[in-house]
């Protein structure tokens, strides 16, 4: 089956036997560069790994072991599609904080948010169905997106997160092109990997323009408790919870070991997510969502939060600064919260052309590539300050400056250049620093 | 005999060399070697120090610092035995201009060529040194960097507007391009094993891309075919087999190698690459070539690491 008709090899026994969907799942030279990110003397600001060494190990690894001791008949064994109900409750009062009034029969938890966002558009989405994300988007869900054949279109974000203006433009072109909208896909919240939030002001109005259009809103957010300085907003589903499915997540603000994320969902979408999940993973883990129960009821959780948020806004604080001081003739925005700071590089400069140079220089970072479905967006890119410490993304930003600057001298020799664009995974695996 | 293979490090071509590493590995465990895997960091010297009587080191980083001579530099300072080419023979190997003065002075062809560093482009006026390049070079032409592997920052340039692209891709690898005439013919990587007169080919693979043998074709399997014996006739086969034994013997290469060339329509032999830590992944060729030759790769992988252990010690 190896050998082809004519003689030949192709090293894959099944290739005529993919789906049509599985043909742009590959590795790219980019995903390959990304291997060095993993040696400490690379300063990584590629992936987006919480800073796990801020959480309290030892008080942790005794819950553990009281969870298996005391409970491991039950943490061992399989538990219920839609999830754990006594977690299932803590989910309320965690998503209470963002303005959420739900009930436990709400909620499906999942392993990670991850997969409550490939359920969602496993329900939801037909080969050809068309999603509006913002511009840039998520690396994951575009993936997840692309995997069932959907198409993404872009609307682009200001400093105040979607332009509802744009949104409605896009909506009102796709009707009249005859494209079926299925979902909007937004991370409101220090967006990934945008770094802004979608200001008070333009939620109701995006929930309106959605609801006129006929659209569902798939409101993302993992990062909406890691505010730096303000409250958390309220969330979209707060002010909508029939048109809203909202995806949260334990990943950054506890762990992201556990996987666990949670879907919260109208009646009809959550009965078919829970059916949907089980055909996919039968359950999520019990012991995850039993050490993630344990630990919200009896950990200062809140407190670490808040700790989180400090160490992140010192990190965010440090790279802004290094920024400022090595980097004048790039431009950023300044998160309020989250992991990402999102560059735009100076005029000419690509991203995906300049990482192996970066790399040389020992130093990691994701293209804008990465972030946009058609591959554009070479002229950004992203920043992560959640996982290195202030020293380090102060040199890693000292390198990249230098890079920066030798790639421009490059660019000013031989002029701008178009830009390849792929449907290649361009993004470092999760487990990258 | 113990082996210790040497994978990762941290050129661009890292994932590829961990994953080298964990295939021969598992080939010579089927022998019952024992087999570890180490990357190149502060630990390497102390462990190399460590080593016992009858283990051999198996260098398998890809691109800089394994196959520019400086692992093999640093391997004979602290004097272990160890696999493959020496440190010298390496360096000259690993820049590709250099190579290809030497092969083509040993009476072997290569494509015609020019190598230019970018601090010439801003000097001279880049305007008027690619006008020039093109005057001699007319397209489809090859770029890529002089020094690097796995086709990474090479470009087949055949409209002009592709170049300026082109050029920022190949300095982001190396501050020197080489400028090479894209011939046309049947694509062939030759495997090599042993030194001097005694070495040996093994069956040449034929590459047959769907677009540019880059990155994603050597490593995502589906874009290539290969035909293992390539589909050459009995004189295209001899004078590939005759190519890649000229050059692995005119560089001095040892133990293994693998010379990648073009048969073109003249039916002459055009090196393009030369290999000396040649990958040794699910897709790579050379253990394509082993399997074609019926040899087991276990056996054939003890085998090199004894000849260098014999080697090492009857020095």
């Amino acid at each position: 089956m190896t050998q082809s008709a004519s003689g030949g090899n192709r090293l894959d026994p099944w290739l005529g036997s993919y789906a049509s969907r599985a043909h742009n799942m590959r590795a790219s030279e980019i995903r390959a560069l990304f291997a060095v990110a993993s040696r400490p003397e690379v300063v990584s600001l590629a992936g987006g790994m919480p800073y796990i060494g801020g959480l309290p190990l030892e008080e942790i690894g005794e819950m553990m072991r009281r969870l298996i001791v005391e409970q491991g008949e039950t943490a061992l064994q399989y538990g219920s599609g839609q999830g754990h109900e006594n977690l299932r409750e803590h989910i309320t009062h965690v998503m209470a904080l963002e303005g959420i009034h739900a009930h436990p029969d709400d909620v499906v938890v999942t392993t990670g948010s991850q997969q409550a966002l490939d359920l969602v558009t496993t329900i939801f989405i037909n080969p050809g169905d068309v999603i509006v994300a913002e511009a840039p988007s998520y690396v994951g869900a575009l993936g997840v997106f692309r995997a069932h054949e959907a198409d993404v279109v872009h609307v682009p974000m200001d400093e105040n997160g979607l332009v509802p203006s744009l949104l409605e433009a896009t909506l009102t072109r796709l009707q009249a092109e005859g494209k079926r909208v299925k979902f909007l896909y937004t991370v409101p919240n220090f967006h990934n990997p945008g770094g802004v939030t979608l200001s008070l002001e333009r939620r109701p109005q995006v929930l309106e323009i959605c609801k006129r259009f006929g659209v569902l809103v798939l409101e993302d957010n993992p990062y909406g408790l890691l505010g730096f300085d303000a409250e958390p907003l309220p969330a979209m589903r707060s002010m909508d919870p029939d048109g809203v499915i909202y995806l949260g997540s334990f990943s950054k603000t506890f762990a992201p070991g556990f996987r666990v994320g949670w879907a919260a969902a109208p009646h009809a979408a959550r009965e078919k997510l829970v059916l949907a999940a089980e055909s996919s993973i039968l359950c999520p883990s019990n012991a995850s969502q039993m050490a993630i129960a344990s630990y919200l009821e009896h950990a200062d959780w809140q407190g670490q939060i808040k700790k989180f948020r400090e160490q992140y806004r010192e990190r965010r604080d440090a790279m802004i600064e290094a920024l400022e001081e090595y980097m004048p003739e790039a431009s950023w925005n300044v998160p309020d919260g989250g992991f990402y700071v999102w560059v735009k590089l100076p005029e000419g400069l690509d991203s995906k052309s300049m990482l192996p140079r970066a790399v040389t220089a020992r130093v990691a970072y994701v293209p804008g590539t990465a972030f946009y479905f058609d591959g554009s967006g070479s002229d950004y890119m992203r920043l992560s300050f959640c996982y290195p410490t202030p020293e380090r993304i102060r040199e890693g930003v000292r390198r990249l400056a230098e890079v920066v600057t030798a790639e421009m001298e490059t660019v000013r020799i031989f002029g701008p250049h178009g830009t390849r664009t792929t449907a290649t995974v361009q993004a470092p695996s999760p487990d990258l620093a | 005999m113990d082996v210790l293979i040497l994978a990762g490090g941290l050129s661009h071509e890292r994932d590829v060399s961990i994953r080298s590493g964990r295939r021969v590995k598992d080939a010579l465990e089927s022998r019952g070697i024992r087999a570890k895997v180490a990357d190149v960091d502060t630990s390497l010297i102390p462990t190399l120090r460590e080593l016992s009587d009858d283990t051999v080191v198996w260098p398998l980083l890809h691109g800089a610092p394994g196959e520019d001579g400086s692992l093999q530099a640093l391997l004979e300072l602290v004097d272990v035995p160890f696999v493959g080419s020496r440190s010298r023979e390496a360096r000259v190997a690993w820049v590709k201009p250099v190579a290809k003065a030497v092969i083509a002075r040993g009476g072997v062809s290569t494509p015609e060529y020019v190598t230019l560093p970018q601090a010439l482009f801003r000097e001279a006026g880049a305007d008027q040194v690619l006008a020039a390049l093109l005057d001699q070079f007319p397209l489809p032409l090859v770029v890529k960097p002089a020094l690097g592997g796995s086709a990474l920052g090479v470009s087949l340039v055949t409209e002009p507007d592709q170049l300026a692209q082109a050029m920022v891709q190949c300095f982001a690898y190396s501050d020197t391009a080489m400028f090479e005439r894209a011939i046309i013919g049947t694509e062939v990587g030759v495997s090599v094993v042993g030194t001097g007169d005694s070495a040996r080919v093994l069956p040449a693979v034929e590459v047959v891309c769907e677009g540019p043998y880059d990155y994603d074709a050597r490593y995502n399997p589906g874009r290539v075919e290969y035909f293992t014996p390539a589909r050459l006739d009995e004189v295209g086969t001899a004078t590939v087999e005759a190519a890649a034994l000229a050059v692995h013997r005119k560089l001095g290469l040892v133990d293994l190698s693998r010379i990648d060339m073009i048969l073109d329509a003249d039916g002459v032999a055009q090196v393009i690459d030369v290999n000396i830590a040649p990958g040794m992944t699910e897709t790579s060729l050379f253990p394509q070539s082993i399997e074609a030759s019926t040899a087991d790769r276990g056996v054939l992988y003890e085998r090199i690491c004894a000849g260098a252990l014999d080697r090492y010690r009857s020095r």
